[in-house]
């Protein structure tokens, strides 16, 4: 199995304990990731303000990966989104590729075109390629004292219609069908499928906080050892904006956020410092005397 | 009423996501599931809608309110008429910034954007860490991202 890696802008800005689980995870599993030199923003960002920019830069980076012939493994559920809504339509129309080709000349942008390919985000290929048979295989130490909470996030599901499978955005399992394997508990909780407020950091903090303090808050009061995630811009709101947010509502929630790459590299044996689980905002020392 | 503009719903379905407005029969399961209207009631997006047919144009184009969306597609999931309300959010923010409002936020995006290719830079200092952490190096970016700026006009956006 051998992927262009797409980490995204905010996995090298802000999660390297992400990139550092997901490619020792991914090695053991025999998921080789290939970096890219001329992968740059997805364009998501730009989404909103300008949406042919927006479409335009999503398409250079998947002709790029077509160009070397390689399916995309995403890390960011926002990257994932983009990419897989603009590849559709690119794979829907499959003459439009000329088009974007010799715009992209215009602006002094040189690309061949290749064959379609995939995009798939991680987490994704972990439950649909490598499958929860051969995930179960390598589990060497059950996490059977944990209680792990999961958090889907939005793009990773949403909108379902760009998926090929889509997953019942109202009932996913994906992410707690993985935990389950490592041996851990799952936590089933009532905003389980609440957005993290990233959306809106810039734009409205304090409406952002809000609600990003409606799964903290919760949590903090179930017996969750963790909450489980796989997208940076919805860590950088649990986990690095925590103390913010416990200071902000005056609350304690001492929630340690980790990473799916980081649960199931723990389960694997890996060590706890291979996964960057030292790079958690918030302290996963009690969690991981749990494994001792 | 001379501030309506009855055309404007159809600018609105010109635009990329903007498409499938005019389907809303106002059943108002959009705002009913938005995570944002929970918190912040000024955020409505059945009454955004109702505003947008109604030819509101100036009063939906200039409201902060319209950049509030979070993104999470909740609404557009259940939507029993597949209106697809965040992309007609996207619709509506693409034409606002036509018309000359962009919030700072995105004018610094767009910005850091341009500059080096990513919303962080990725410089030498991070680059040691990298290493350090047995991760490879990240080359700078090549600039695909500027010259699609450049050619699509974006980067004019900054400037006004």
């Amino acid at each position: 199995m051998k992927y262009a890696f797409f980490p995204g802008c905010t996995v090298l800005g802000r999660g390297r304990n992400y990139e550092m689980s997901a490619r020792a995870v991914s090695s053991a599993l025999g998921i080789e990731l290939v970096d890219i030199d001329d992968f740059e923003c997805c364009g998501f960002p730009l989404k909103s303000v300008h949406y042919e920019a927006y479409f335009l830069m999503a398409a250079r980076n998947i002709l790029t990966a077509e160009e070397k012939g390689l399916n995309i493994c995403t890390l960011c559920s926002a990257c994932t989104g983009s990419l897989t809504e603009v590849n559709k339509h690119l794979n829907a129309n499959f003459d439009e590729r000329a088009k974007i080709v010799a715009q992209l000349k215009k602006g002094g942008i040189e690309l061949k075109i290749g064959k379609p390919v995939k995009v798939k985000h991680l987490v994704k290929i972990l439950y649909e390629e490598v499958g929860l048979e051969k995930i179960e295989k390598v589990v060497k130490k059950k996490l059977s004292n944990f209680s792990l909470a999961p958090h889907y996030g939005c793009h990773y599901l949403k909108p379902s219609d760009i998926y090929e499978p889509a997953e019942d955005p109202e009932n996913p399992k994906s992410l707690e069908e993985l935990i389950t394997v490592t041996g851990a508990r799952v936590i089933n909780y009532s905003e389980k499928l609440k957005c993290c407020g990233a959306g809106i950091l810039a734009i409205n903090e304090d409406t952002a906080y809000s609600l990003t303090r409606l799964k903290l808050k919760e949590l903090s009061k179930d017996s969750a050892d963790a909450l489980v995630l796989m997208c940076p811009f919805c860590s950088v709101m649990y986990d690095d904006n925590q103390k913010k947010i416990e200071q902000k509502f005056q609350e304690q929630y001492n929630l340690p956020v980790l990473y799916y790459p980081q649960v199931l590299g723990l389960a694997m044996g890996l060590e706890p410092k291979t996964l960057g689980l030292q790079m958690n905002r918030v302290s996963t020392r009690a969690l991981l005397e749990k494994i001792k | 009423m001379s501030e309506l503009d009855p055309k404007f719903k159809y600018r609105v379905a010109r635009e990329p996501g903007g498409e499938k407005i005019k389907l809303c029969f106002a059943c108002g399961i959009c705002t009913a599931s938005c995570p944002i209207r929970e918190i912040d009631e000024r955020y409505n997006p059945r009454k955004i809608i109702r505003m947008i047919l109604l030819g509101m144009k100036k009063r939906v184009l200039e409201n902060d309110f319209i950049w509030f969306c979070s993104s999470c597609y909740a609404c557009t999931e259940r939507c029993p008429q597949g209106v697809r309300f965040t992309d007609v959010m996207n619709a509506i923010k693409n034409i606002a910034v036509k018309e000359g409002y962009v919030p700072w936020a995105f004018v610094q995006q767009i910005e850091i954007l341009k500059k080096h290719g990513r919303l962080y830079e990725i410089d030498e200092f991070d680059n040691n860490k990298r290493s350090a952490l047995g991760l490879p190096r990240i080359a700078k970016a090549k600039g695909f991202t500027q010259k699609i700026m450049e050619l699509t006009g974006i980067d004019k956006i900054t400037k006004r």
